[in-house]
C-alpha cells in the first residue's frame, strides 16, 4: 500500500518537474497518468518490473481507493468559490446563464460527435 | 480556559483538525444522500457539501485560509488521484484504442465548441472584455484554467469560480441531457462529461459507470492541453 502511493507520487513528481522545467501547458498530474500508464504497460512487456506494488493488484488497490472518493477532493476548491461569489457580484447571474449554456452545448457537441464519428467507422468496416 | 467559555472553539477553529473533520463528515453526509437518491443528479455530493461548508465558514466567521489549512489534505490528493487514473485507463485500454479516432474528433469538435460558445455568449450577454477572457478556459481544470487567464491578463480568481460553476452544472445536467438524447453508449458520455465539466464532471462519471469514468478522464487531461493552445486563438479571432 505504502509502495503504491509511493510510486503514484513518484509519477506525479516526475509529471510536475517536467512540466514545469519544460514550461508545458499541461497540468503535472496529467503527465504523471501518463507515466504511470507506460510503466503498467511496461510491466506486461517485462516481467522483470512486476515487483513491488506492481505485484499481486498493490497500485491497482491503491489507485482504486483514491478514485473511490474523487468528488469529496473538489469540496475545499468548491468552498473557495463559495468565498469568492462576490467576484460575480456585477454579472453573477448572466455568467452563470452563460456558462450552463456552453456547458450544454459543448456537452452534446462532443457526445454527438462522437456517436458520429463511431457509426461512420463502423459502417465502413462492414462494407 | 474556564474565564472563557470561548477559549476552546478558538483553539479548535484555528486547527486544521476541525476543518479536515467537517470537510470530510459533511461529505460523508452529502455522499450518503446521493447514494440513498441512487445518485440522483440534483443530490451532487460537490455542490451540497460546498455549500453547507461555505455558509458554515460564514456562519462562523471564518476565513478561507483557516479552513484551508484543514481542507488542504483533502485537496492535495487530487494531484495524487488524477495519476490513479492510469489505472482503470490500462484495464480497459482495448476499448479506448478501439475508440481512438472517434475519441480524437470528439475532442477537436468539443474543445472548439466549449471555448467559442462560452466566448459569443458572453459577447452577446454583453459582458465585459475581461470577464469573457476570464470565462473563457472554463472547461479545463482549475490550475490550467487560471495559468490561460493569467496569460491573457484575465481575472485568475474568476476563472477558477467559472471553472468549479461549470464543473457543478456539468455534472448535474449531463445524466438528463443524455439521457433525453437517448444515447446509451458509454463510452460517448463520459468522454462528453470529462470535455465539458473536467474533474468534477470525472467524478459524476465514474459514479454512473466505471467506462463513462475512464473516457471521461482521457477527456479531461487532452482537453487541457488542446484549450491551453485554443483560448489564446479564438481570443484574438472573436473578442472586440
Amino acid at each position: 500500500m505504502l509502495a503504491s502511493l509511493g510510486l503514484i507520487l513518484l509519477c506525479q513528481l516526475i509529471g510536475e518537474a517536467v512540466v514545469r522545467g519544460l514550461g508545458l501547458p499541461l497540468p503535472g498530474p496529467v503527465l504523471g497518468l501518463l507515466l504511470l500508464l507506460i510503466v503498467l504497460l511496461a510491466r506486461d512487456r517485462f516481467a522483470l518490473l512486476a515487483r513491488g506494488p506492481l505485484r499481486d493488484g498493490g497500485i491497482e488497490t491503491a489507485s482504486k481507493g483514491l478514485l473511490v472518493h474523487l468528488s469529496l477532493l473538489f469540496v475545499p476548491a468548491g468552498v473557495g468559490v463559495v468565498q469568492e461569489l462576490d467576484l460575480l457580484a456585477s454579472h453573477g447571474i448572466a455568467i452563470v446563464v452563460v456558462l450552463a449554456l456552453s456547458v450544454v452545448v459543448t456537452l452534446l457537441a462532443t457526445v454527438l460527435t462522437f456517436r458520429l464519428v463511431s457509426r461512420l467507422l463502423r459502417q465502413q468496416d462492414a462494407r | 480556559m474556564k474565564d472563557n467559555p470561548f477559549s476552546l472553539w478558538v483553539y479548535l477553529s484555528q486547527s486544521p483538525l476541525l476543518w479536515l473533520t467537517v470537510t470530510l463528515l459533511v461529505y460523508a453526509s452529502t455522499d450518503a444522500v446521493s447514494l440513498a437518491t441512487r445518485r440522483h443528479p440534483l443530490a451532487n455530493p460537490v455542490l451540497h457539501a460546498t455549500w453547507i461548508i461555505g455558509a458554515f465558514l460564514l456562519l462562523t466567521g471564518t476565513s478561507y485560509t483557516t479552513y484551508f489549512a484543514g481542507a488542504q489534505f483533502v485537496h492535495f490528493l487530487l494531484g495524487p488521484a488524477t495519476v490513479a487514473l492510469a489505472v482503470p485507463l490500462y484495464e480497459n485500454r482495448k476499448r479506448v484504442v478501439s475508440s481512438i479516432v472517434p475519441m480524437l474528433v470528439a475532442l477537436i469538435s468539443g474543445s472548439v465548441t466549449a471555448v467559442v460558445s462560452v466566448v459569443l455568449l458572453a459577447e452577446v450577454a454583453g459582458l465585459p472584455r475581461d470577464v469573457v477572457l476570464s470565462l473563457a478556459p472554463k472547461s479545463v481544470t482549475a490550475g490550467v484554467a487560471m495559468g490561460i487567464a493569467e496569460s491573457l491578463h484575465a481575472d485568475p480568481s474568476l476563472a477558477a469560480v467559472a471553472v468549479i460553476l461549470t464543473g457543478i452544472m456539468g455534472a448535474i445536467i449531463v445524466t438528463p441531457l443524455m439521457n433525453r438524447t437517448g444515447i446509451t453508449d458509454y463510452r460517448a458520455r463520459g468522454f462528453a462529461a470529462g470535455l465539458a465539466a473536467h474533474g468534477i464532471g470525472t467524478a459524476r462519471a465514474f459514479q454512473v459507470d466505471e467506462i463513462a469514468g475512464v473516457f471521461s478522464g482521457i477527456a479531461m487531461s487532452l482537453n487541457a492541453l488542446v484549450t491551453s493552445f485554443l483560448v489564446p486563438l479564438a481570443v484574438t479571432l472573436l473578442v472586440r
